[in-house]
């Protein structure tokens, strides 16, 4: 059983929650940018939380599919037709055999991720599905698709689909539709807040910083007021993860994302809180982004309610399913 | 031993304040196998670099700051089970480099910034004994402190769009092989045949923090016939 890629949008990639386990040989922990969102969208069509999925980027992509599945989607303001029908983030939706998925990016930008009831069943390669787009190992032949591809996809849909073809029922609106204007992430201080000037301090949570042209899965580049150390010097490299804000010697901070490197020599002045995540893999160039400080006991307990609510909603979904 | 929050997903713990390559070394890897030993839930990942160890995990999955912090304390109050093979900092893993022109375009300007003869470079680069300090940039991309001081060299001024696959590079006080094409900064005296990165070996990289490396001259005859 497979998916035929009619038309592959301009980044479209195959990702699962991420590769762990080598990150001490410098593998990336890669994965759905935002994993939060792919975990939502497995639920609603069934699928264990870390199936690969798709991670679609910009242009249109059309998929066929030769069996009857579920699918579902969360992220930015894209457009998702089944056929001729809408499908909303958050509803899970029933694709028939030779019925075309569409999704259609915003011209704004973003991301947004698609489950298949199944899963998309590529080999594991070092433990996960996710395509290392930098390494060009894993996913799809270790690449993002191109027209004409064709996925396999695994057999294990774990429920008679006999639903009506878009579900009544959804996830809540706020995991499922992340794109914000101009958002506000909270986050925590980071090891080296204390090699920041006050001013550098203060101005990371009073200013709005405008994202860069060079921005990708590794990191957004920030434009805003330099960022001043209290002195200057090498540092030597440290461990560095996904949503550090590290400041290089101009003083423009670039918030790391997913594909970034497992360690970076320059200052981390604080963190995006892992509950904010899902809305900074919708930054995009020309968006612009403010800093709240939360202490890091507000931040687990933020993470702590989600992870509540998702227990809630993963169980809510399964009665739907049986 | 210092442990403070990287995000809310990982902690930091710095093992040694300061960088002294063999003590500092010894001591991350020892506090390294008491973590891995320790087993401690919701750990996904232990990153050992310099003079710290990042430790990764699924916030879904662990309790309070403070309770990681105590589990973390705990393991490294443990008394070790024998040394893994790996990572025991003893292996000494060889490496053949052909040194020759045309996989050395920086080896001239290397010379230079020493007041040494490239042959003098060669010999003092393949003389030493390095010791893997942390693995990172790319998949498998170690950072061998141990080079002769007079071998120090600035990183180029504009760092190179692509280095080749194999290439051995210094970049200031360090060496390092690009374990695959990629752009980089460091001034290049050579090329290994051997696969820094390998997905059908198991573990892929060649290197982990610790391992201690030697470079051994090869012609390039012998780079040529060496065995993919």
């Amino acid at each position: 059983m497979k998916v035929l890629v009619r038309s592959a949008g301009f980044l479209t990639s195959v990702q699962d929650l991420g590769r762990t386990g080598f990150r001490e040989s410098g593998v990336s922990m890669g994965g759905a940018l935002d994993t939060h969102a792919l975990r939502v969208a497995n639920v609603l069509v069934g699928n264990d939380e870390n199936a690969a999925g798709l991670e679609a980027t910009l242009g249109t992509l059309r998929l066929r599919f030769d069996d009857d599945r579920l699918v579902a989607w969360c992220g930015g303001a894209f457009s998702v037709r089944i056929a001729d029908e809408n499908l909303l983030a958050g509803h899970a939706g029933l694709v028939t055999k030779n019925d075309d998925l569409t999704i259609t990016a915003p011209n704004s930008g973003g991301r947004a991720w698609l489950a298949v009831s199944g899963g998309i069943d590529v080999p594991l390669v070092l433990g996960s599905r996710s395509t290392d787009l930098r390494g060009n190992f894993g996913g799809f032949n270790g690449r993002s698709l191109c027209d004409g591809d064709e996925l396999p996809l695994s057999n294990k849909q774990r429920f008679q689909i006999n639903a009506p073809r878009i579900s009544e029922w959804s996830a809540p609106a706020t995991w499922t539709a992340t794109d914000r204007n101009d958002p506000i992430l909270r986050i925590v201080t980071g090891a080296d807040w204390d090699r920041f000037t006050p001013e550098a301090q203060q101005a990371l949570v009073t200013t709005a910083f405008a994202i860069a042209p060079d921005s990708d899965r590794m990191g957004a580049r920030l434009a805003g007021p330099e960022l001043q150390r209290v002195a200057p010097g090498d540092l030597l490299s440290e461990p560095v993860v996904p949503g550090t804000l590290q400041v290089p010697p101009n003083g423009q901070p670039i918030l790391l994302l997913g594909d970034c490197q497992t360690i970076g020599g320059y200052p981390k002045i604080a963190h995006v809180t892992t509950v904010d995540l899902p809305i900074a893999a919708q930054l995009w160039p020309g968006d612009h982004v403010r800093f709240n400080q939360v202490t890091f006991s507000e931040a687990r307990q933020l993470l702590r309610e989600r992870e509540k609510d998702f227990a809630v909603f993963r169980a809510g979904v399964g009665l739907h399913l049986e | 031993m210092r442990i403070e929050p990287l995000g809310d997903s990982a902690l930091l713990v710095h093992v040694v304040e300061i960088f002294e390559t063999e003590q500092s070394l010894d001591a991350v890897l020892r506090a390294t196998r008491q973590l891995e030993t320790a087993r401690i839930r919701g750990v996904l990942d232990l990153v050992p670099a310099y003079t710290t160890i990042g430790i990764f995990f699924d916030p879904a999955q662990t309790g309070t700051f403070d309770e990681i912090r105590t589990s973390i304390e705990s393991a490294l109050q443990t008394s070790l089970e024998p040394a893994r093979p790996r990572a025991d900092g003893n292996t000494i893993i060889e490496v053949p480099v052909c040194y020759e022109d045309e996989f050395a375009p920086d080896l001239d300007e290397v010379a230079r910034h020493a007041a040494l003869s490239p042959d003098e470079v060669v010999r003092r680069h393949s003389e030493a004994t390095y010791r893997v300090s942390c693995v990172g940039f790319t998949p498998g991309f170690g950072y061998l402190s141990g080079l002769p001081p007079k071998l120090a060299t600035p990183r180029r001024a504009s760092p190179r769009k692509e280095v080749p696959i194999g290439a051995v590079a210094i970049g200031g006080t360090q060496t390092g092989i690009y374990p695959r094409k990629s752009p980089g900064g460091w001034n290049i005296i050579g090329r290994t045949p051997l696969r820094l990165f390998d997905l059908d070996r198991n573990p892929p990289a060649l290197f982990h923090t610790g391992d201690r490396v030697r470079f051994r001259k090869i012609s390039r005859a012998e780079f040529d016939s060496f065995p993919a």
